[in-house]
């Protein structure tokens, strides 16, 4: 780890404005992933802005029934907080069901979404790595890529995003607000994470120097419901080998709203609209949501090791639609 | 339930020049004030400039747990907290559990129930227990607990609770089964 | 408990330096060129160590211990140089500022079945001979009317103790050497070290009072003991050196990936005719260690047509070691699981086909055993478990999603001793000193031999005071091979004896400075005994298969052990569970694999490299028949520190088939191969 000086902003402009004055900056939020990162050589910022004590730090409700979460409000009381566990309860078990207590404590909301792939090569500088340094070439795609993307990778990158949160956030169309030096601006989570294409050295669509505010949950209609379901190596504290986000609502015995995303999967949470297409207006049931389930897959590209993935995705989603309709 | 500011003491004018800068941490009661290279963690400052051993170093990534120390009261990996960021901050380590000379119940517990073998995770792991009672008690929820459970109020701490909730401090040891008893002895 | 107890990178030595080891990052070749400038211009790095400035050392006992003399690269990882500040973050910037050039050759890093390296040895680790045989197996396998041939697949496992390897190093004017090391024997570790840097024994003291565990990993001196000690005559200051966790997969040693062919042939009664165990396993290019995974097939079942053979091949990988019950643990596997797999073909409980081949002798070597309790533990385990009610159909009980199944395997562990030296003092108020150069890795080694001496003081155990963990005091074996307590306690009990005796030939007041004796049993511990002696155990499990993601969990494990007297049920439970845990861990959960590119472990870390987390064991119970052998040592006792884990992962690899109806060899049992499987 290289030295690097340190600053506590004290408003979220004086961050920006930092940053822009300072290439190789980075915003400090609880660190969990960064110091992390840091240590490896994976990062080695020259300048630390600590947003961490920004005034960020809140969860409210929107004038239309939504929720509004500040960027620095930590993971365990994301989770925690009555209005998520009621109206949003995806996103409360996506966030359960990721890391570990302690790091849930010390995580944020913006640190989350920003999260950086566990791909062992991106980790390893020692190592090529396209997203680390571009150019350098992808060992994962012909080495160890068990725990990697099964659909919307390219020859460049096989990477996966790390987040439940995320994934939850997709599926439960959240909006990222960012400032930056241009000012506010928003971006769907849906559209906040890239895929890697010819450039996978961005995980996002975040410009430089500009940092997350808060992330916006839409207010839901009445009965629709939603749950998060992670498969994993071990019991817990474990990345998911692919989860799911699910949310539905019925009426009627009619799918009048279905909204999927699929985590582990992609280099971004992976939101499944070709299924979501299928199930809108369908018939509830087993046998529309596995071939709506399926028809999302069809665009999975498994590599040697990974193939489980999407069966095991497909299961995922199948059975999270189906324990949802007997809810709805 | 609602979060509460993360406003503390220490706060003030952030600006730190070159790449030290002069902090206090509060550990166990006591201030401490430090001049700290900002590469150190909250773990480093505690082992090798307070002479505080008790946190444990088992991987320094946040991955096993046993740097597990109590931050304003909540369980946080210490390696992964630089030390500048915690100024003003209110650490507790294994070492400040005991009260006059008496052990902390939990303490107690893990020694009742012989919650232990090579003991090089136990400070991490009863400083996450601790965490673990009082964030039963403020009503948070883990991957164990039904959805539909209560969403105020404490969460009654079942063995699968405890394990769940403890899933962040390994032992490779095998501990386990013990571990979850001594703090289901507490929790009840 | 409170945290005052100071393990080996917690002494906080005055005038401390901080050590940060170079990994090569080349799968083979040489160093080419260290450039050592800018590290050195960093503040704070007072010293670059490399093979062109080491201190010159001698040829250790241990080839792994020859670090920074030569130029070669034999695998990935290994340590090429060790950068030296006076801050641990100054030494790791000064590890990343270091320009290493390399020149690479081919590299071999995947061992097969068929691999083109694959040789005979002449010994397994342990010194068992790599090949036995009796009787003509191919002829009786060919005429066994019931066969199983399936091979078992395990790959590299890490012991993963939760204390890195870690040295505190510093020379004397005079020259000493002192080390405060993490290790599992510290008479050892002052033996090699004194060897390395050319010193008497007595010129070196090593301390490893409180030890993080080290499941074999920590049995022998590691490289950061040799390079700390470097770094500390080099610099003239104290140096301490954590490996870092992430570079302790390339240079602590590892469990060997072993391919195990299994051959059973039985009769339609289920009596064994033929039994051979085969196996192919890695070594690295450094020293040869054959995971002796066939050897307990020479110890479990009566047949008689038998062949056991280790084949290596010295690879361009990390150097393999001890792993918690090195060969047993994976031979284990393969075996019990063969077992399974013939009592399925046989249409016969697999409890009951055990009983049926309950040797009354070792068939390897014709010795009578000194005690062999498997058939009561199998007995007592099935009672205990519910296993009587069993169906035996594969596939038929369902919960939801989940395909529930229940699994027997057997365990067994060899009982060692070796030498050992003890003291045992009387002070004039009554108190006793005990003194042995133990190691406490988690054992509770320190109440137990108090407990041994005071059993022969005839005092209350408060009484007794032990040191152990230095290697000043008299010289003992590690803590390895499950045969620490009876070999420290057989010269404790020896010394206590002694000392009654002593005591008894004098009256009146003990003399102010008390009265000591001290004991030596090299001359019983090399006794040859006309027993075989092992202990035996029986594991029951049962598991849940999420037949949708492919994940399987524990519902319960309970293991019923024979390993003679068991000293103190307290610690004995926590080393039996421990066992299993970890047992539980290699059928489930952990797995590592060697990369054909970079030829290193890819899962290095321990968010990739899944031990078991709390949440993932549940239910797990430990029994034990309590055995009167009169042919082991004065205490009656067997280790018990490893057979926790063998056959662990056969009873859950078991439970796994008769949940599903499908076989699977290969570990552990992760979604992706689960629901491959399945489909």
């Amino acid at each position: 780890m290289k030295p690097f000086a340190y600053l506590r902003a004290a408003s979220v402009a004086e961050a920006v404005r930092e940053s822009a004055a300072r290439p190789g900056a980075r915003f400090l939020g609880g660190g969990t992933n960064l110091v992390d990162l840091m240590k490896l050589g994976v990062e080695s910022p020259g300048l630390l802005i600590d947003v961490s004590r920004l005034p960020l730090d809140r969860v409210t409700d929107t004038a239309d029934g939504g929720l509004r979460i500040g960027a620095t409000v930590r993971n365990s009381d994301l989770a925690a907080h009555p209005a998520v566990r009621t109206r949003y309860p995806a996103l409360s078990q996506a966030l359960l069901a990721g890391a570990s207590g302690q790091l849930r404590n010390t995580a944020t909301t913006g640190g989350n979404l920003l999260q950086r792939t566990r791909c062992p090569y991106f980790q390893d500088t020692s190592k090529p790595c396209n997203k680390r340094e571009p150019g350098s070439g992808c060992p994962a795609r012909e080495g160890a890529h068990r725990d990697l993307a099964v659909i919307g990778h390219s020859t460049e990158c096989v990477a996966t995003h790390p987040s439940d949160m995320a994934v939850a956030l997709a599926a439960l169309d959240a909006v990222v607000l960012l400032y930056g030096p241009d000012g506010e601006r928003t971006v769907a989570v849906t559209e906040f994470h890239r895929l890697p294409g010819d450039d996978p050295s961005a995980d996002t669509v975040i410009r430089p120097d500009e940092m997350i505010t808060e992330v916006v949950l839409p207010p839901l209609p009445e009965g629709t419901v939603s749950l998060y379901r992670k498969a994993r190596d071990r019991a817990s504290f474990a990345f998911a080998l692919a989860s799911v986000a699910a949310v539905l609502r019925v009426r009627e015995g009619r799918i009048e709203h279905a909204a999927l995303a699929f985590g582990g999967l992609a280099h971004r949470p992976w939101r499944a609209r070709t299924a979501e297409e299928a199930l809108r207006g369908a018939p509830a049931g087993d046998a529309v949501y596995l071939s709506a389930v399926d028809a999302e897959l069809a665009a999975a590209r498994p590599l040697r090791d990974n193939a489980f993935k999407v069966t095991l995705a497909r299961h995922l989603a199948v059975d999270a639609l189906a324990a949802l309709t007997t809810r709805a | 339930m609602e979060p509460t500011s993360r406003g503390r003491s220490g706060e003030g004018e952030g600006r730190a020049a070159g790449d030290r800068s002069t902090l206090t941490l509060n550990i166990n009661g006591t201030d401490h004030t430090l001049t700290l290279d900002h590469r150190t963690t909250v773990l480093d400052t505690l082992r090798l400039h307070l002479g505080l051993t008790g946190a444990k170093k088992g991987c320094d990534h946040g991955q096993c747990g046993a740097c597990t120390v109590l931050v304003d009261g909540r369980r946080a990996n210490s390696c992964l907290l630089l030390a500048v960021a915690q100024d003003g901050a209110r650490i507790t380590t294994v070492e400040g559990l005991a009260a006059d000379d008496r052990l902390h119940p939990l303490q107690e517990a893990f020694l009742e129930r012989d919650a232990l073998q090579c003991g090089y995770c136990t400070p991490g792991q009863i400083c996450s227990g601790i965490g673990v009672l009082g964030e039963a008690q403020d009503g948070f929820p883990s991957h164990a607990t039904a959805p539909t459970a209560p969403v105020t109020g404490p969460v009654a701490l079942d063995a699968a609770e405890i394990r769940e909730r403890m899933s962040g401090n390994l032992c490779r040891c095998g501990a386990y089964p013990r571990i979850v008893e001594a703090i289901g002895d507490v929790a009840s | 408990m409170t945290g005052v107890a100071r393990y080996a990178a917690e002494r906080n030595l005055p005038g401390c330096l901080y050590a940060w080891p170079v990994p090569a990052t080349v799968p083979r070749g040489r160093v080419a060129a260290i450039r050592t400038a800018d590290a050195l211009a960093l503040p704070g790095v007072h010293a670059v160590l490399t093979h062109e400035n080491a201190p010159r050392t001698r040829e250790p006992d241990d080839p792994i211990l020859a670090v920074l003399q030569n130029d070669r690269v034999p695998h990935r990882g290994w340590q090429v140089a060790l950068v030296v500040a006076d801050t641990l973050e100054g030494a790791r910037a000064g590890a990343e500022a270091l320009d290493i050039t390399y020149e690479t050759a081919a590299h071999d890093a995947v061992l097969t079945a068929d691999h083109d390296g694959l040789y005979t040895p002449e010994t397994a680790n342990g010194g068992y001979p790599a090949v036995r045989e009796r009787g003509d197996v191919d002829r009786a396998f060919a005429a066994a009317p019931v066969q199983v041939d399936a091979t078992y697949t395990i790959g590299p496992l890490h012991n993963h103790p939760m204390e890195p390897h870690a040295t505190t190093a510093l020379w004397s004017q005079d020259g000493r050497l002192t080390l405060y090391d993490s290790s599992q024997g510290a008479t050892k570790v002052r033996d090699s070290l004194a060897t390395v840097f050319g010193l008497r024994p007595d010129q070196v003291t090593v301390v490893s009072q409180h030890v993080g565990g080290g499941f074999g990993s920590k049995g022998t001196p590691r490289p950061q003991a040799v390079l700390a000690a470097m770094a500390a005559l080099h610099t003239g200051r104290p140096v301490e050196l954590a490996m870092p966790r992430r570079h302790m997969a390339a240079v602590v040693g590892h469990r060997a990936p072993t391919v195990q062919r299994v051959r059973l042939g039985a009769s339609s009664d289920g009596t064994l005719t033929s039994v051979a165990h085969e196996i192919s396993t890695h070594t690295s290019t450094v020293k040869e260690f054959v995971e002796q995974a066939a050897v307990p097939a020479r110890v479990m079942y009566g047949s008689a047509h038998s062949r056991t053979v280790h084949r290596v091949a010295a690879l361009d990988v990390p150097s393999p070691s001890w792993m918690r019950a090195p060969g047993e643990a994976p031979g284990m596997y393969a075996l019990e699981s063969a077992m399974d797999e013939l009592a399925s073909a046989l249409g016969l409980d697999p409890v009951e086909l055990r009983l049926r081949n309950d040797p009354a002798a070792e068939p390897d070597s014709g010795k009578p055993f000194s005690s062999r309790n498997l058939a009561a533990c199998l007995r007592d385990g099935a009672a205990r478990f519910g296993w009587n009610d069993r169906d035996p159909r594969p596939a038929v009980r369902r919960e939801g999603p989940l395909l529930l199944g229940t699994g027997v395997a057997a365990a067994t562990y060899p009982v060692y001793a070796a030498a050992s030296h003890a003291s045992a003092h009387a002070a004039p108020d009554g108190s006793y000193r005990i003194a042995v150069n133990a190691t406490d890795i988690g054992t509770g080694a320190r109440t137990v031999l108090a407990q041994i001496a005071a059993h022969v003081l005839e005092t209350p155990v408060e009484n007794v005071t032990v040191d152990i963990g230095d290697s000043d005091l008299p010289d003992a074996p590690l803590a390895g091979g499950s045969s620490g307590t009876a070999s420290w306690g057989w010269s404790v009990h020896k010394a206590a004896t002694a000392l009654v005796e002593r005591l008894g030939e004098s009256s009146g007041p003990l003399p102010a400075a008390g009265v000591t004796v001290t004991a030596d049993t090299t001359d019983e511990t090399a006794e040859e005994s006309p027993h075989a002696r092992h202990a035996f155990g029986a594991h029951f499990a049962e598991v849940a298969v999420d037949s949708r993601t492919g994940e399987v969990r524990v519902r319960r494990m309970l293991g019923v052990f024979a390993a003679g007297h068991i000293l103190n049920s307290r610690t004995g439970r926590s080393q039996f569970i421990g066992g299993m845990t970890m047992g539980l861990g290699m059928a489930l959960t952990e797995s590592s694999s060697l990369d054909p590119v970079f030829g290193d472990f890819t899962e290095s870390d321990l968010a990739s490299y899944h031990v078991p987390a709390c949440a993932d064991v549940t239910g797990l119970e430990a029994y034990w028949i309590d055995e009167d052998d009169p042919h082991l040592n004065p205490m009656g006792s067997k280790g018990i520190g490893e057979i926790g884990i063998v056959g662990a992962a056969a009873a859950l690899g078991n439970a796994f088939h008769h949940a599903t109806g499908v076989r699977l060899r290969t570990l552990p049992l992760a979604p992706d191969r689960v629901l491959s499987a399945l489909r």
